[in-house]
């Protein structure tokens, strides 16, 4: 329970299917906040305090485990070490795989309970991961690591509903934190600055931003972590394109600590190869499969074609993606069900491709 | 088992195994709490309903201070043992550095309740305080001669000494007697939290020596809210709170009549029946600890041996998380504790342990259990049908907050 309104309902939710349910809080930062500042973040003691209300108004117990060092550990520092490679990491999704479907579980599991429930907005049905009935709300992308015995041990009680129902539904049965904003970003980074908090465990290292059709250095950066591929802000180049077209963050070199960029059409990709495939449904397809694919959290569906290659599977897309980047995972559906997931690795076209 | 009003039949059918914690008020302390609450007056005015109230203030005064070996204008009333130990250790810190600027060094036990280890570090953060910390051995117990050592290193730059009574975790009592002499070889005051210590030991403020005591009244059975700093009268102290000048200018705020008679009397009873409470629970702790080694061999007793308050069985397991086994208890409805509780109810490594030199997996493995007046066999049968089943699936969950 992390104190926001999902958690609170999927739990009142379980209380009303006749499990026996023991309210968590998860403790994922060694030194808490206080208080909340802005919508930002779900780890203060004012959050924990939230969902020790809501349990209190559900009739549960309710207890804060401490997993900030694990937390630290798995998810935090995986982030810093992703971004120091190029990479575009998803946290909430390390954060599933990681803590509260293992950490979590496996925890749980010895202490004699039988699952966890989450706010997530996604349906288990006989097994099978589905997107939420609401897409703009669907977190079955940062569920499709999970594999099938972690989904076995999972519920999901919100999945049927939209947020506008779940926030209704939290007001009526008197839950305080039915008008409570929703959580952004990046629990640990509260402040919302990633550059700023990455150049603080990174340090600072100025390298050079270069123009991908010219090779000349059209701006400096203070370190290549701070940059996203498909990224446009935040550049500050010091030489206009001819013709003035905005640029883009084309490709991450840390090894040189340069920023490659060009126009958009140049991040177009067709062809993005991920790997650790995580199959959700079942077993691995032997086969070429046709799907539909999503590149990275609240993204858009695209039809494709994947194929399996030992630890690796490529996709194929029918029509091109911008701003593909690795660290991110590709999570492959049939319709609204999850078959599974892979980290990104590359993405090409016409030949180009980006390690 | 009785209680004053009507009794929760939840509480009365839980084994509660936390009156470190808090212990139930007595059905006496609810009576006199409950008819203070209906009195009119404040003890500070000068009409007939001002000296009524102010003659229960003063008769509790009189009561409370005849029980500890104190002078009445020794008494303090304050909202707590938090507070009295923050005007005992800030109070006296900075009236000693008033008198001579030298004064800067304070020196605490390691092992001290956040009430005076957050304070003292406060002093250290924000008024340029030298903190000496006060090693612990095994067994959690302050020696003199460290204390000794400590003085001398420059007697005339210590403000004050301050060492608990009776930890709250373990239960350890410490040499107050001998500590005082040390402290008072050079003349520096020596302030104690007597919290734990007050209805479970015999306490004599005056024949202790110290010159400053805390105690507190949820914890003998006492309502919430109100406690007492005792404080020789030739000891200068700055007052944490200004106002009305009530408690002999160091602790202004209208006198909470109800509270003050409330402690007065539980403090009473519970100083009364100690020998025979005290024998009783020390009987009921070494069944709880026999019990439990005969399940849970491995089990190891925190604590001193003997030199200890009677009613604290501080155990760890080793391979177990203590919040894990706290969780898995209280679903049986047995109720104790991992240590002392924290705001944020995450529970960290005790201090309390690693003064004493447990390891960081040892410190976190471990329960408080505390029996308190009304506490029975049938709380620590409890206890000891449960634990074995509990320490088995807890050490299957594992350290698991253990980056791995």
């Amino acid at each position: 329970m992390s104190g926001g309104v999902d958690s609170a309902v999927a739990a009142a939710r379980a209380v009303d299917a006749g499990y026996d349910v023991t309210g968590v809080h998860l403790a994922l930062s060694a030194a808490p906040e206080t208080l909340r500042h802005g919508a930002r973040g779900c780890c203060t003691l004012e959050d924990a305090n939230d969902a020790r209300r809501a349990a209190d108004v559900l009739g549960i117990p309710f207890y804060i485990w401490d997993l900030a060092e694990r937390f630290r550990a798995d998810v935090i520092e995986d982030f810093v070490s992703e971004y120091a490679a190029g990479h575009t990491p998803n946290p909430c999704l390390r954060c599933n795989e990681k803590i509260k479907f293992s950490a979590v579980l496996d925890r749980a599991l010895a202490l004699g309970f039988d699952a966890v429930v989450t706010g997530h907005h996604a349906r288990l049905v006989d097994g099978r991961l589905l997107r939420s009935v609401d897409e703009a709300k669907d977190q079955s992308y940062v569920l499709a690591v999970l594999t099938r015995r972690q989904l076995a041990h999972a519920i999901f009680p919100l999945g049927r509903s939209t947020k506008a129902a779940v926030r209704a539904e939290a007001g009526a049965r008197g839950l305080a934190v039915a008008d409570k904003p929703d959580s952004h970003d990046i629990c640990f980074i509260p402040d919302g600055d990633t550059r700023g908090f990455l150049t603080r465990r990174l340090g600072e290292r100025a390298g050079p931003i270069v123009d991908r059709a010219t090779g000349s250095v059209v701006g400096e950066h203070g370190g290549s972590f701070g940059f996203t591929v498909g990224q446009r802000r935040g550049l500050d180049l010091r030489r206009a394109a001819a013709g003035g077209e905005p640029r883009y963050v084309l490709s991450i070199q840390p090894a040189t600590n340069t920023v490659v960029v060009g126009p958009g059409e140049a991040l177009d990709t067709d062809e993005v190869e991920g790997r650790r495939p995580v199959w959700t449904a079942g077993a691995a397809p032997r086969t070429e499969f046709d799907c539909s694919v999503q590149l990275r959290a609240h993204g858009m569906l695209t039809p494709a074609t994947a194929a399996v290659d030992g630890d690796s599977v490529t996709v194929r897309l029918r029509q091109p993606q911008r701003g593909v980047a690795a660290g991110q995972a590709l999570v492959m559906y049939r319709g609204d069900e999850v078959l599974g997931s892979a980290t990104i690795r590359a993405a090409r076209r016409a030949g180009v491709t980006d390690e | 088992m009785q209680f004053g009003c009507a009794p929760d039949r939840k509480l009365v059918a839980m084994p509660y195994l936390d009156h470190a914690a808090t212990t139930p008020m007595l059905p006496e302390a609810v009576q006199a709490v409950t008819q203070a609450l209906g009195e009119l007056g404040n003890p500070s005015s000068l009409h007939g309903a001002g000296r009524r109230a102010r003659r229960r203030v003063e008769e509790s005064r009189e009561q409370l201070a005849a029980l500890l070996g104190a002078r009445p204008s020794e008494v303090i009333f304050t909202a707590g043992g938090t507070e009295a130990d923050n005007l005992a250790v800030k109070g006296i810190y900075w009236a000693r550095r008033a008198a001579d600027a030298r004064r800067i060094r304070v020196i605490a036990s390691s092992v001290e309740h956040h009430a005076v280890l957050d304070a003292v570090r406060w002093l250290a953060t924000h008024e340029g305080a030298e903190v000496t910390w006060l090693p612990v051995d095994a067994n959690g117990m302050v020696a003199p001669d460290a204390l000794r050592a400590a003085v001398r290193e420059d007697p005339d730059t210590i403000a004050l000494i301050s060492v608990m009574w009776a930890n709250n975790e373990v239960g350890t009592l410490q040499p107050i007697t001998e500590l005082a002499a040390v402290a008072h070889e050079h003349g520096v005051p020596l302030h104690t939290d007597a919290v734990q210590a007050v209805g479970t030991m015999h306490v004599d403020f005056a024949a202790s020596g110290a010159d400053a005591l805390t105690m507190t009244g949820h914890k003998l059975g006492g309502a919430f809210g109100c406690g007492a700093l005792l404080m020789r009268r030739e000891l200068a102290c700055v007052p944490l709170l200004h106002g009305g000048g009530q408690e002999r200018d160091v602790r202004s705020g209208t006198l909470d009549v109800p509270g003050v008679v409330g402690l007065a009397t539980a403090t009473a009873l519970a100083v009364e029946r100690r020998p025979a409470t005290a024998a009783r629970i020390a009987a009921l702790r070494d069944e709880l600890l026999t019990g439990v080694r005969a399940v849970v061999p491995d089990v190891v007793v925190n604590g001193h041996p003997s030199e200890r308050l009677p009613g604290i069985a501080h155990l760890s397991f080793p391979g177990c998380e203590g919040d894990s086994l706290l969780m898995l208890l209280d679903a049986r409805g047995i109720e104790c504790s991992t240590g002392s509780a924290c705001s944020a109810g995450v529970a960290q490594p005790s201090h309390v342990l690693l003064a004493m030199g447990a390891s960081d997996a040892v410190a976190r493995g471990s329960l408080r259990f505390s029996l308190g007046h009304p506490s029975t066999a049938g709380d620590v049968a409890a206890v000891v049908e449960a634990i074995g089943p509990a320490v088995d699936r807890a050490r299957r969950a594992g350290l698991g907050s253990v980056a791995s």
